[in-house]
């Protein structure tokens, strides 16, 4: 296979619209609006996920996050993130879905606050309710392939798997769940949460994961901005290494010279 | 409905009396924001942006008024 020319048309394609880059990053916790867009710059991410808040009654004047991240350049995914309820996930989207104009979100719903956990439960309903109201929502859920499948019946448009808790930066606790969810998906799957460093990263996309979602591993690194690049250079390095297909793991060595012709 | 012919609403939890007859449009206006970048539920409901200026504000409304922010991970 010329794996070269497979990776010259390499894209992914949720719900309908195709993108190159197979990170997604986050627009939180930066220390700057400025430092913020430099930072999506550098990972070369498309899409960002957005919260909504909101306005400050008494700053009309705050900068906004539109002033310095161009929602025509880039896709703003509104995210439900710091909801508890599928009452209060599924209002949020629909507040956000009249502030951007587009049906493309991401739902979370969470369980608890310690570990940031989902709701099962709350998310599979949320979801159907989405979906009837026409949303297209990528779900972020545990590392369950039963839950998953679950969640694509529903109509999720993408299945969002966490890699570990949410800010921990732990990096991938169970590649076997992950790669069963990757297995058995007809959607495209994103590990989302849990990334602490470049391969991290990578292993997701070892593990055949269409993409990665991330936000503290790059605004937490002491360089954010250089972060950000490795993090993109690790996205795609991770996914070249899948479409190459790794070697077989042996228990002992192996020579790489001919043993043939030894003097 | 008061005497002095102003509403009594609430905006994002606070309480503010604005005049009678003006639209969702010039109330967001009013509190220095732009109708075309933020989103408004009245009551639980969504106003569509497109019915912002054509819509009366009402004695009692309870609004929450949102924008788009930086979102962590």
């Amino acid at each position: 296979m010329n794996v070269q020319g497979t990776v010259g048309a390499d894209t992914w394609t949720v719900a309908r619209r195709t993108f190159t880059s197979r990170l997604i990053v986050g627009t939180g916790k930066y220390k700057s609006l400025q430092e913020n867009a430099a930072a999506v710059e550098a990972s070369g991410a498309e899409i960002v996920t957005v919260a909504v808040r909101r306005v400050n009654i008494s700053n009309p004047d705050e900068p906004m996050l539109t002033d310095f991240i161009d929602p025509k350049k880039v896709t703003y995914l509104p995210n439900t993130a710091g909801c508890f309820t599928a009452d209060d996930a599924i209002r949020t989207l629909r507040l956000a879905r009249e502030a951007g104009g587009w049906n493309l979100v991401k739902l979370e719903v969470l369980g608890e606050a310690k570990t940031l956990y989902p709701d099962m439960r709350e998310t599979l309903r949320a979801t159907e309710v989405l979906v009837k109201e026409g949303f297209e929502p990528m779900v972020y859920c545990v590392d369950d392939p039963i839950a998953a499948k679950q969640l694509e019946e529903a109509g999720a448009v993408a299945i969002m798997p966490l890699g570990a808790p949410i800010g921990s930066g732990l990096g991938i606790q169970n590649r076997v769940t992950i790669r069963l969810i990757v297995e058995g998906a007809n959607v495209p799957v994103l590990v989302d949460a849990g990334v602490g460093t470049a391969s991290d990263a990578a292993q997701a996309m070892e593990l055949g994961c269409d993409g990665v979602l991330m936000n503290t591993a790059i605004a937490e690194a002491k360089d954010p901005v250089t972060m950000a690049r490795a993090m993109k250079a690790a996205v795609e390095a991770g996914r070249l290494a899948y479409l190459a297909g790794r070697m077989q793991k042996r228990r002992y060595a192996d020579p790489s010279s001919p043993l043939a012709g030894l003097i | 409905m008061t005497l002095d012919h102003t509403l009594q609403v609430r905006i994002n939890g606070e309480h503010r009396r604005v005049n009678d007859g003006i639209s969702i449009a010039e109330l967001v206006r009013e509190i220095g924001f732009d109708p075309a970048r933020v989103a408004v539920e009245r009551n639980l409901t969504v106003v569509p942006r497109s019915t912002l200026a054509e819509t009366a504000v009402e004695d009692g409304d309870d609004y929450e008024i949102v924008r788009f922010v930086g979102e962590a991970k």
